[in-house]
């Protein structure tokens, strides 16, 4: 079992392995499991709209149209028309950029932070490590949300302040997980062959231990990204979050909520593309997680996709 | 030995205190212009003298060197002294308090709601793993991990409240001056609070569930002739249990999120309400006191749940 796992981590966790029976192996992969194909392809639609963004937008986005303020859904306005006319399918797209951009960012921040964090005390042990470990358990004594929200609120809301407020909470996983890493792969050969030829420990770290234990990573990175967005949709709705010229799904609800009986679309489809989103995320980490680890297979979303 | 365990957790305590309060104490320092200028409530270019300005300053101890400030506002928060409101010119843990008996309600009451919900639940659908009713288990628990919450709650107001004008959308009646309103008024953010818990609980009931099925104490048990049924919900049921206690203990933190985003869709008084409150009335001794009451809540919580655990569950070690 252990060496199943070994395997299947260096398989799609290895810059090396790009030899066509790795290639072969990885569409096997993902073919095997349905979460794996539609998590993915809402991802690749996800990522795809908001890179392109205003270019395939039908509307012009800040362009207010008063003929046809609360409009419901139409076939010029696919998704209807907010309380200024604005087309909300316009918004949409538009609103997928500030996701993606504060959701990666937040997500990158906590493995840089977290990363070398656990990698340090791994490798220091004794006090330092006792000290990371305290910190980190520290950190998740915190209820997320309610830090991120009172970090935003006092520095108030930039892109990157809400990287961190986000990221912050998650520091001690990937903290954890490097540790943990670490730990059991540094008594293997490898580590020790590549001891014994000479190679610096950070050159250990960097291109013999890291390698190996990206599968979890990549698992906590994928359910990660779902929470950052829902966390960042979420200050956006309390008002907290990045103000115009930046559009949030969480602000386009907000703003919706007090139109709720006369244009409840306003509400609905931001919604819809959020939880869509996010769907998409927790059943390719999921799927990403079962693959892993065989114990765990046959759980949670297998057969829901 | 259960005793000595119980001190050994306190002293645990210690650090992590430290901690929390480390991150809280500078998390307070980010706070853009002058903390005096704040306290004085002087923020939008109010001219305050020379005098008031030195006194404030002083009586804050801002003249001291950070470590001083940190060790005397510790000091003060382990006497329950969390500062004076800026706003209710009172002390913040007051303030607090006041609001703590109606989330109180939507906490406990969306647990046990979610309990409810999600044992039952957890449990057949891993009786009947694999079935249609296994699937919708499923169905409910991705949903539940993906909707957001805010968005789930204008969803039930939407529904409940502006089409089929059932319960109010917003509001709070204490219970003690019309249960039934009450009543209606708790009925949707309680339930908000419980489905979305209930998605996690179910999913480790269910997979607890099926592994407790593979051990060897349920074999024996099969193999004294005890029915299925027995086995399931008595032997099984009681085992995993265990497990689903300490999901339940370890959502606090989450808990408190929620609670948070609840009751600001809800207009529901409570210290989440108070907390964005406070944020929009750019009270930061109250933000920094809700956010510290939190956080002991949960290690509170997760103190009783690890040494319950070691009632619940004699099996466990002491170490």
């Amino acid at each position: 079992m252990k060496a199943q796992t070994a395997d299947e981590s260096a398989s799609f966790g290895r810059p090396a392995a790009r030899s066509s029976t790795a290639l072969r192996s990885a569409i096997a992969f993902v073919g095997s499991d349905r979460r794996f194909i539609v998590g993915g392809l809402i991802l690749i639609f996800y990522i795809l709209i908001a890179l392109t963004g205003p270019s395939i937008s039908p509307h012009d986005l800040n362009t207010p149209n008063l003929d046809v303020r609360l409009g419901a859904p139409t076939a010029t306005h696919w998704l209807g028309t907010d309380r200024i006319g604005r087309d909300v399918l316009t918004r949409i797209i538009a609103g997928s950029q500030v996701s993606l951009q504060v959701a990666a960012g937040a997500v990158l921040m906590a493995l840089m932070i977290g990363a070398p964090l656990g990698a340090l005390g791994s490798y220091a042990g004794g006090k330092i490590d006792a000290v990371v470990q305290r910190v980190m358990e520290g950190i998740m004594a915190f209820p997320s949300l309610v830090l991120a929200l009172a970090l935003v609120a006092l520095a108030g809301p930039s892109v990157v302040m809400l990287w961190f407020a986000i990221a912050f909470s998650s520091i001690p996983r990937y903290s954890r997980l490097i540790r943990s890493g670490v730990l059991t792969q540094k008594e293997r050969e490898y580590v020790d062959a590549a001891r014994a030829m000479g190679q610096s420990p950070m050159r250990i770290l960097v291109r013999q231990i890291l390698p190996n234990i990206m599968a979890p990573i990549a698992v906590q990175l994928t359910l990660d990204f779902a929470r950052a967005i829902s966390v960042e949709a979420s200050l956006s709705y309390l008002g907290l979050g990045l103000s115009v010229p930046y559009i949030s799904w969480g602000t386009m609800i907000r703003d919706a909520q007090d139109f709720l009986e006369v244009a409840p679309w306003l509400a609905i489809f931001p919604g819809l593309t959020l939880a869509g989103v996010i769907l998409a995320f927790t059943l390719v980490g999921d799927a990403l997680r079962d693959q892993l680890d065989p114990r765990m297979r046959r759980s949670l979303s297998r057969r829901l996709a | 030995m259960r005793l000595r365990y119980i001190a050994n957790r306190l002293v645990q305590l210690i650090p992590l205190v430290l901690v929390v309060t480390l991150v809280v104490f500078f998390v307070m320092m980010i706070v853009p212009g002058d903390p005096v200028m704040v306290m004085l409530g002087a923020v939008d270019g109010a001219q305050v003298s020379r005098e008031v300005y030195d006194a404030m300053r002083v009586r804050l101890g801002l003249d001291q060197p950070l470590i001083i400030q940190y060790l005397h506002w510790l000091a003060n928060l382990l006497q329950g002294d969390l500062g004076t409101s800026i706003t209710h010119r009172t002390a913040a843990l007051e303030v607090i308090l006041q609001r703590l008996v109606p989330t109180m309600y939507l906490m406990v009451g969306g647990l046990i709601m979610a309990v409810v919900i999600a044992v039952p639940a957890g449990v057949l659908a891993a009786i009947h793993n694999n079935t249609k009713w296994d699937h919708l288990a499923t169905a409910f628990v991705v949903a539940g991990i993906s909707v957001p919450t805010f968005w789930l709650a204008l969803v039930a107001v939407l529904i409940f409240a502006v089409y089929l004008g059932w319960l109010p959308a917003i509001g709070y009646t204490r219970p003690q001056d019309d249960f039934v309103d009450f009543l209606k008024h708790i009925a949707l953010p309680m339930s908000v609070v419980a489905l979305n818990i209930a998605a996690t609980v179910l999913r480790f009931q269910r997979q607890d569930f099926l592994e407790q099925m593979q051990q060897d104490y349920v074999r024996t048990a099969r193999a004294k002739g005890l029915s299925e049924t027995l086995v399931q919900w008595k032997h099984v049921l009681r085992n995993s249990l265990i497990t689903t206690f300490t999901v339940v203990g370890l959502q606090m933190a989450y808990l408190s999120g929620l609670i948070t985003i609840v009751e600001s869709v809800f207009n529901y008084p409570g210290i989440g309400y108070l907390l964005l409150n406070s944020i929009r009335t750019r009270d930061f001794i109250v933000v920094q006191g809700v956010v510290l009451f939190m956080v002991f809540l949960v290690i509170v919580v997760n103190l009783i749940v690890d040494i319950l655990y070691t009632v619940l569950d004699p099996r466990i070690r002491y170490s």
